[in-house]
């Protein structure tokens, strides 16, 4: 099981003076949603037989993912020590995952389908290819016997195609799969003494990804034009609208 | 100059429309285009592979699905191999991340998904991504000259125009079985058809729970329009799965959208940024939706509800 955290930023917000990360003021983080699918998956799976083990790399902020998950019901959890350049390259990431693969043996390996911050949809196909394991993206309802992964796998425009894959195999979890379980105030505090170990990255890649710069966005492509008043002039306002074109 | 290698999406058996916006943002960098069309009947579907901008059209034939991303990637490989290009671009797609990413593991190259802008210079390639719900701009640069994979968002390029059939050779590749065994596929099928609709009402997660949804309902009813959702909505099973507007729902281009409730997520934007006349209503003002929107509302879509209601 491989979890990260995933960063929420505030609307104002400013950058560290380097110009490559946020400001760790502006940033709150949280489990990453796809990865608490993932971790739920993996609950119900072995469901009291079998283990459940977490990695993340990482620095603090995987130690938190990682409590987040143990506090969910996961039974272990390891960290691997990456620094945040290191992890802005998915094959620096996955290099030090697979050693942790290596050392466990899974049956299966799951990962969130994307990071909710980043959304890039890599860690998972890139950590397939390294730990040398077959793989499918974007699943959802998990079924093993022991020897076949059985799953549901999303494309666009709402079609899903069943899938076998041999164990050990390597799933990425969609966004939304089941409803995460929530630990209980008992399960937090066991969480937070709980011992995380420290796998040592060895002969990791250099990156061949740097972030060289961010700056603050303007998203979208149109310009909004506020409506004033109460819901009863916002009313009014999409009722002239939706009228005009009927 | 820089040589690329833009793999093709083939869904269905035609080639995919953000093909020609990836060919678009390998063009831009100036150099030789090299198209490549994986699939079964490559060699037929290489007529719809003629674009602007593309130097040399590359056929390999291989057995399996557009879905089988095993079988993508080694096709793959070896049209890198083959082709020796400075830049893969493919689009960012469910069937591109499944192997493009397992493909620069595997080839030891440098990998950005989700580009908004590549740019080169000289030998140098710059990817920018629009991260944090599009707050943020990063601009990412590759320094130890290892080819780069980069994976195009869609509506970042304009397509590239169709043109006259370019160069078409074939290419053998010896491809070993995929590992993963296809079963039934399932289409969406149901009595709601929101691609017809002039107006859709679609709700999101603000709308907060199954019993409210019946207001929104009661109001797209009486004004004729239909009703959307964006994917937690569905995932909570509030609503059937052909409500679900975006990628893996359906995309719409009514002449008015009314977001409520809905943070406006890429992949929820997928589904619906065409229309034409959009209008968001969320009580958070920093919601990313109102950069997507014409109109927009910071307000309680129930109370926007019962004032609908009240005029209906
Ligand atoms: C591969 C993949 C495919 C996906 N495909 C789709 C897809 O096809 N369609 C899709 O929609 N999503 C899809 N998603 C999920 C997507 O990433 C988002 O998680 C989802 O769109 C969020 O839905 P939402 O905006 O309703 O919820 P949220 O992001 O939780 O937003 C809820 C919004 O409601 C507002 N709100 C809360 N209460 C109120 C109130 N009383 N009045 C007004 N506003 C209120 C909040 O401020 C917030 O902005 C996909 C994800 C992945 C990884």
């Amino acid at each position: 099981m491989c979890v990260t955290q995933a960063l929420e930023v505030s609307s104002y917000l400013e950058f560290t003076p380097d110009g490559t990360a946020i400001d760790a003021a502006f940033v709150t983080g949280s489990l990453n949603e796809a990865d608490q699918n993932a971790v739920e998956e993996a609950l119900a799976l072995t469901d009291g037989d079998g283990e459940v083990v977490l990695v993340s790399a990482g620095g603090d902020e995987a130690e938190e993912a990682l409590r987040a998950g143990l506090t969910m019901g996961a039974h272990r959890a390891l960290r691997v020590p990456l620094s945040p350049a290191e992890l802005a390259d998915s094959r620096t990431v996955a290099a030090a995952l697979s050693q942790a693969v290596a050392d466990e043996q899974p049956d299966l390996v799951l990962t969130g389908v994307q990071a909710s911050d980043t959304g890039g949809q890599s860690t998972g196909p890139a950590l397939a290819a390294a730990a040398d394991l077959p793989w499918a993206t974007v699943v959802r309802s998990l079924g093993s016997d022991g020897r076949t992964l059985t799953a549901r796998r999303e494309f666009e425009g709402g079609v899903s195609e069943l899938v076998q894959v041999d164990l050990p195999a390597l799933a990425t979890v969609q966004v939304g799969a089941n409803q995460p379980r929530y630990g209980t105030f008992k399960d937090k505090m066991r969480a937070k003494k709980a011992e995380i170990a420290v796998l040592t990255p060895v002969d990791l890649p250099t990156p061949r990804v740097v972030l060289t710069r961010m700056s603050p966005n303007q998203a979208g492509g149109r310009t909004v034009q506020m409506v004033q008043g109460g819901p009863a002039e916002v009313a009014a306002r999409i009722l002239s609208i939706v009228r005009e074109v009927q | 100059m820089t040589r690329s290698l833009v793999v093709a999406e083939i869904v269905d058996g035609a080639v995919s429309p953000l093909t020609a916006e990836a060919v678009s943002a390998a063009a831009s960098l100036g150099g030789d285009v090299v198209l490549a069309v994986v699939d079964p009947d490559a060699g037929a579907l290489a007529a719809q592979a003629a674009l602007a901008g593309v130097t040399e059209v590359v056929t390999v034939t291989a057995p399996g699905t557009d879905r089988d991303h095993e079988q993508m990637l080694h096709a793959v490989e070896a049209l890198v191999a083959d082709v020796a290009p400075q830049v893969v671009v493919a689009g960012f797609t469910i069937r591109s991340t499944a192997w493009a990413a397992a493909l620069a593991e595997r080839l030891d190259l440098a990998f950005v998904p989700d580009v908004v802008s590549l740019t080169a210079a000289g030998a140098e390639i710059t990817a920018e991504r629009s991260i944090y719900d599009g707050r943020v701009r990063a601009e990412y640069a590759f320094p130890t000259g290892r080819p780069v994979v980069a994976l195009v968002r869609a509506a970042s390029w304009p397509p590239a125009e169709p043109a006259a059939a370019s160069a078409t050779r074939a290419l053998d590749v010896d491809l070993p079985p995929s590992r993963v065994r296809a079963g039934e596929l399932t289409r969406p099928s149901g009595d709601v058809d929101l691609t017809g609709s002039d107006v859709i009402f679609a709700v999101g997660r603000g709308v907060g729970s199954e019993e409210n949804i019946a207001a929104f309902a009661d109001i797209a009813r009486r004004l004729g329009a239909g009703l959307g959702a964006s994917r937690p909505i569905i995932d909570a099973g509030w609503l059937p799965a052909v409500h679900q507007v975006g990628q893996t729902g359906v995309t719409v281009k009514p002449k008015v959208y009314v977001a409520l409730g809905i943070s406006g997520a890429l992949h929820h934007l997928a589904g619906m940024q065409n229309s034409k006349t959009i209008i968001a209503v969320n009580t958070n003002e920093d919601a990313p939706i109102f950069g997507y929107a014409d109109v927009g509302a910071v307000a309680d879509i129930h109370e926007v509800a019962e004032q609908l209601q009240a005029l209906l």
